[in-house]
Parts: structure tokens; sequence; C-alpha cells
């Protein structure tokens, strides 16, 4: 068993550094059309669109095996590669994994086609819990693949006690030149709003200037802003506290005991990523039949024992051996969670508003 | 087998054809596209409407991103002038090389280019983040003379995520851009004019600063221009290398089109930079001319 199992984040940052160029002008939107004249059955065939290292070892073979059909899958590195190469039209995929806020983004734009429950009977397997998000009422286009929690990592031996609150990476310079904050300004500017006391969503005008004011004062303290790859940080000794998804340091843990994950007492922001069928996929037939069999329980633990992420799936986590199910990383106790919410999409304006704050903290 | 072109119209448009396909269907449309992009606005999620407004320059011309523009430029023009002061001796050096090591030198300086640049600053990464190479080579020095004299707990330099790093993988990326068209500017230069210098009684110096460097300004010139402009829209260097205030004009372009989504106000971003680059091509084209001129008058 290779330590790349996780949604690795070095891979991810190599793919968003190489996608960068690309991703100005995308040329392949000339993919594949739905053939005609193909009645009733489709082709054996599937295209996957994917997180790099989100999928069991065997799952795919596993699939062709049980229903014939051949899944080709490709690989994104952000949900904003995935949306902006479905922007301008399906170039031929069956099947993507979009996080919650741009399942209702994408929904939105008219890009995702409803889902036939009907076609999924593994719905069943589903923690309830996850039946009925506010991102997408009755799950209508979409179904929980993983979901993951931002928090704190941090190596015990630097810290004193546990840093169980965003102050210490948004308002304080006890670890001043020892943070990393991820750079992504919608959940920073979110979860300053959660340590101020609200939610994250619907974040009033007023309170924007002073979580601005809070993350430039608090700008000299932080290290770096990191694409996603905090933990590497964190194992490398370069900071003491990093802002990261609980999968992430859970990887970083399996390395180094000195390392723990804590969600800040103040709640956090949950993402889910999830199973959909975006417009125009050439196969719609493959598609749910593939979204059923990665909602099965042994193919959910299969994934679920490669990748290391939290599944919605009970029937799959049943499955899964103790130190994954009671792994207080990968499932923060219920007090907790209880306090931690989706982030929900609120149109494109906040997004560039969010974007220009960050914009300006780092410039000032 | 000299033979006007205009005698070989075929053969002419045969060579021509493809290349100028090529620029058009992969250069010219898709730059067009993102022009007519930096004048439009969004319209909902997926939608670009082209209303020929200029808000996007307006908002790229806001005291914010001209700060950035500004800051940009700024590290750019101190790349190019380290790369310059590094690069001059070294392409001297090139140049009055004998033959066989010319060759390998000239290898030397280019290999870095078989390298994809990522590779290079992950390497660099490697070499200056905490416990990277450096702050391990003087730790082991420092260690080995606290035996000898009491000098405390060795404090790591702080060399990674901090605009130093930034100037320093610039100057390491940039460097062969400048040391190239130096090398080939100060190689054609005719050797003799130097001695009749010497001769007649100049210094070392005064030969190299009344001489050679006046012999090598169109070198000098184009390859700070070379080594300006990528410099300017560095992307990937203050991303991975930089600290919290380290962004460059690149990143927030990059982001535009990314995270915000807003298309348009990234291509005006874009433009703006290329209008930039034009004016320094400009500049410079008109510098060598009046050096022409000078010359010829």
């Amino acid at each position: 068993m290779s330590t790349n199992h996780f949604r690795g984040a070095s891979r991810r940052s190599l793919l968003t550094a190489f996608g960068a160029a690309a991703i100005g002008l995308s040329f392949t939107a000339c993919g594949e059309k739905p053939k005609p004249g193909e009645a009733g059955g489709e082709e054996a065939k599937l295209n996957f669109y994917n997180w790099d290292t989100y999928i069991g070892e065997t799952t795919l073979g596993d699939f062709k095996k049980a229903s014939g059909v051949d899944v080709n899958m490709s690989l994104f590195a952000t949900n904003d590669e995935l949306f902006a190469k479905l922007k301008a039209g399906n170039p031929g995929f069956d099947v993507i994994v979009p996080s919650n806020e741009f399942v209702t983004r994408m929904a939105q734009a008219g890009m995702l086609e409803a889902l036939d429950h009907a076609k999924i009977p593994n719905i069943k397997n589903i923690d309830p819990a996850f039946l009925n998000p506010d991102f997408d009422p009755g799950r209508k286009f979409s179904l929980p693949y993983t979901w993951l929690l931002l928090g704190i990592g941090y190596r015990k031996s630097k810290v004193a006690g546990v840093p169980d609150s965003w102050k210490y990476l948004f308002d304080s310079n006890q670890y001043a030149g020892k943070i990393a904050l991820l750079s992504e300004s919608a959940d920073l500017v979110r979860l300053a709003a959660k340590y101020l006391g609200h939610s994250v969503n619907d974040i009033p005008a007023d309170m924007l200037p002073k979580i601005e004011q809070m993350l430039i004062k608090q700008k000299p303290f932080v290290k770096a802003f990191h694409d996603d790859n905090g933990q590497d940080l964190l194992l490398s000794g370069e900071v003491d506290l990093v802002l990261e998804y609980n999968g992430d340091i859970a990887q970083a843990m399996k390395d180094d005991d000195d390392i723990d994950f804590v969600v800040p007492k103040e709640g956090s922001l949950i993402n889910s990523d999830c199973l959909c069928i975006p417009k125009g996929a050439p196969r719609p037939n493959n598609a749910h039949k593939f979204i059923n069999y990665l909602l099965d329980a042994q193919a959910g633990a299969e994934i679920s024992k490669t990748i290391l992420y939290p599944t919605p799936n009970a029937a799959a986590k049943a499955l899964m051996p103790d130190d994954y199910k009671n792994n207080k990383v990968i499932f923060p106790p219920a007090d907790i969670m209880s306090k931690c919410e989706y982030g929900a999409f609120e149109g494109a304006e906040k997004a560039s508003l969010y974007e220009e704050i960050i914009t300006r903290v780092r410039a000032a | 087998m000299e033979q006007s072109w205009k005698k070989a119209k075929a053969v002419f448009a045969a060579a021509l054809g493809p290349p100028l396909v090529w620029l058009v269907v992969f250069f010219v449309a898709p730059m067009a596209i993102v022009w007519a992009y930096s004048f439009g606005h969004n319209v909902g999620l997926t939608e670009i409407s082209f209303t020929g407004t200029i808000a996007n320059y307006a908002r790229a011309l806001e005291p914010l991103y001209l700060k950035i523009f500004v800051k940009s430029a700024w590290v750019a023009a101190l790349t190019t002038a380290l790369c310059l002061v590094i690069g001059f001796p070294v392409a001297l050096a090139i140049t009055f090389a004998s033959q066989k090591a010319k060759t390998w030198l000239l290898l030397l300086v280019m290999l870095p280019f078989w390298t994809n640049l990522l590779i290079r600053t992950y390497a660099l990464i490697a070499v200056l983040r905490t416990e990277g190479y450096v702050n391990q080579t003087f730790e082991w020095f420092w260690n080995l003379g606290a035996k000898v004299a009491p000098l405390g707990a060795y404090q790591p330099l702080e060399l990674l995520h901090n605009n130093f790093a930034v100037i320093l993988g610039l100057v390491y990326v940039h460097l062969p851009f400048m040391v190239l068209p130096l090398y080939s500017a100060l190689d054609r230069l005719d050797k003799s004019l130097l001695e009749a210098s010497l001769d007649l009684g100049a210094g070392h110096l005064r030969t190299l600063f009344r001489i050679v460097v006046p012999l090598a300004l169109p070198g000098i010139a184009s390859g700070i221009l070379i080594t300006f402009i990528p410099a300017l829209g560095a992307y990937l260097t203050p991303d991975l290398l930089g600290g919290p205030d380290s962004q460059m004009i690149a990143n927030v372009i990059e982001r535009q089109f990314k995270r915000a989504n807003d298309w348009p106000f990234g291509a005006a971003l874009s433009f703006l930079l290329m209008y930039l680059t034009f004016i320094a091509i400009a500049v410079q084209a008109l510098l060598s001319r009046g050096k022409k001129k000078e010359g010829v008058g």
C-alpha cells in the first residue's frame, strides 16, 4: 500500500499548476457526441471525470466485470477546472464529481441532468442525514460520494495545548510565522465570519470590512497561502498550524505521529463531493448504472479503504475496520459536527466580491 | 541557385501557408476571442455577453490592481537587473573560453531548459525550506562551531515563502534568457577593437565600459526585453515560492479565470499586461532604431 491513497495534495497541486496554462482556453469542446441509431442499448463505455487518487484500486475493473462497461477516467484538480471545462458544453463526460457548492452552481446554470432515483436502488445505503441537503434539495441532481471538513492541522510538540479556535489562525500572533492558510478566498472569508460568530452563509455586507481588516492585521503572522498542500508544509516543519481538510491531515498523521487535527469549537465548513450526470451525457443509462455501483456497500468500502475520506455511505462504513470508523479525525464527534455547515452558492457576484477581498488582503 | 521568391510563388505559399494557418487558428483567433471577452460581462453563470463595455478596464485601473501591476513591474525589473549583473560576466567568460569549452559552457546554460519549470521550482523549495539543504548545511557548520565556542541553538534562516525567494526563483529561471542574447552579441564582437583599446592605453575596466558595453548594447537590450517580459507575467514562481504578500498580476489573473469565474475581468487584466509588453517592445525598437541612425549619420 503506497502512501498516496488520499486525494494527494502534491499531485493535486501539480495538476493545478499544469492545468492553469490550459484552462484559459479550452479546446476540448470537440469531444464525442452521442451516436444515433443505437436504439435502446448504449455502447459499453463510460467517461468518468474525477479527482486524482479518488477511486478504489479495483473499482473500475470490478465494475467492468459486473456490467461489461468500460470506464475511461480523466482527472481534474479543482472545481474551477471542472466548471471551466463543462462551461462551453459537455465534451463527452457521463459522470462527474463536483463539490456541494458547484452542484448548486452547475444545476442553476442548467449544466446537470436530473437523476432518475428509480435506476439507483443503492440510495438506500446512504446515511439519511445526507439525503436532503440545502445545496441540492431532494438530491435531484447529485448523490454524495464523500464529504470533508476544514479544520486546523497542527504539530503537537510545537503548539501549547489544542488550538481549538479559529483565533489562532485568524486573530492572534501567538504562532507568528508558523501559520499557513488555504488560498481559497471564499473559504477564508466564510471561516473568518464563523470565527466572528456568524454563519458561513448570508454574511452581512457590513461584516466584510471587519473580516478584511482582521485578515490584513493577521497577514504578517502568516507564512504562506497554500494550494491544498498544507499537510506537506506541516510535515516538512515549515509551519506548525495549517488550515486543511481532515482527510489530508489524517494521511499526514500516518507518516508522523506528532501531527494532529482539530475542528475549532466555533464550527467549520463541510464540503461534499457528489456524483452527478452532466447535461448532454452521451450514455445516461450507463451513468446511472455506474453511480448505483459506486453506492454499493462493497464497492463503497473498497473505495473508502483506498482514499480514506469520510464516506456518507452507511452500509459501506459498516464494512470498514474500526481504525477508520472510530477515527476522530475522519469522523469528528457529533457535537462539533452539529456546528458545521455547508457553504451555499450565493451567486457569481459574491464569489467575485470574496475574491477581491482576499486580493486586497494579499496586496496590503 | 538564388531565385527571387516572386518566381516561385507556389513554393513560397506552400512554405508559408501552414505556419500562417497555425498562427491564425491557434494564436490570433483565440486571442481575439479573449480580447472580445475583455469588453463583455457575465450574464448568468456560463454566458458572456459582448456589450463593448469598458467597465472591466476601469476596474483594472483601480488603485488596488494598479498597485499590483506596479509591484509586478518592480519585481520583474529587479529580476532583470540582477540577471544582467550576473549574466554579463558569465556571457563574457563564455566568449573568451576555448572553442571546446564554449560548447560545454553553452550546454550548461541551456541544460535547465530541458527540465520542466515546475520540477525546478519544487527543487528550489527543497533547497530553501526551513529544513531544506541550505539550512541543514548551515546547521551542520553551526554545530561544528558550537563545539569550540558557545553559540546557542541554530536559528534556521527564513528563505522560503517570502519576496526574497520569489526574486531568487525568478533570477534562477530567467538567467539563461539573459546570458544567451548577451553571448551572441559579445561573440560577434571584433576582438581587434579590444586589442586596439588595450594597446592605446585603456585599462581593462575602461575597455569594458567604453568598448564592449556600447558594442554589445543591442544584445543587452534584447536580453533585458526577453527577461523582463516573462518575469512580468510570472505565475508559478510567486505562487509556489512566495509568501502571503508575494502575489503578482498573473496570480490575480489566474484567480479571475478560475475561482472568481470572472473571465471578462481576467481578460481585461491580461490584455493590460499585453499592452504593457507591446509598449516595452516598441520602446526597445525605437531605441535600437535611434542607435542605428546615430551610427549611420
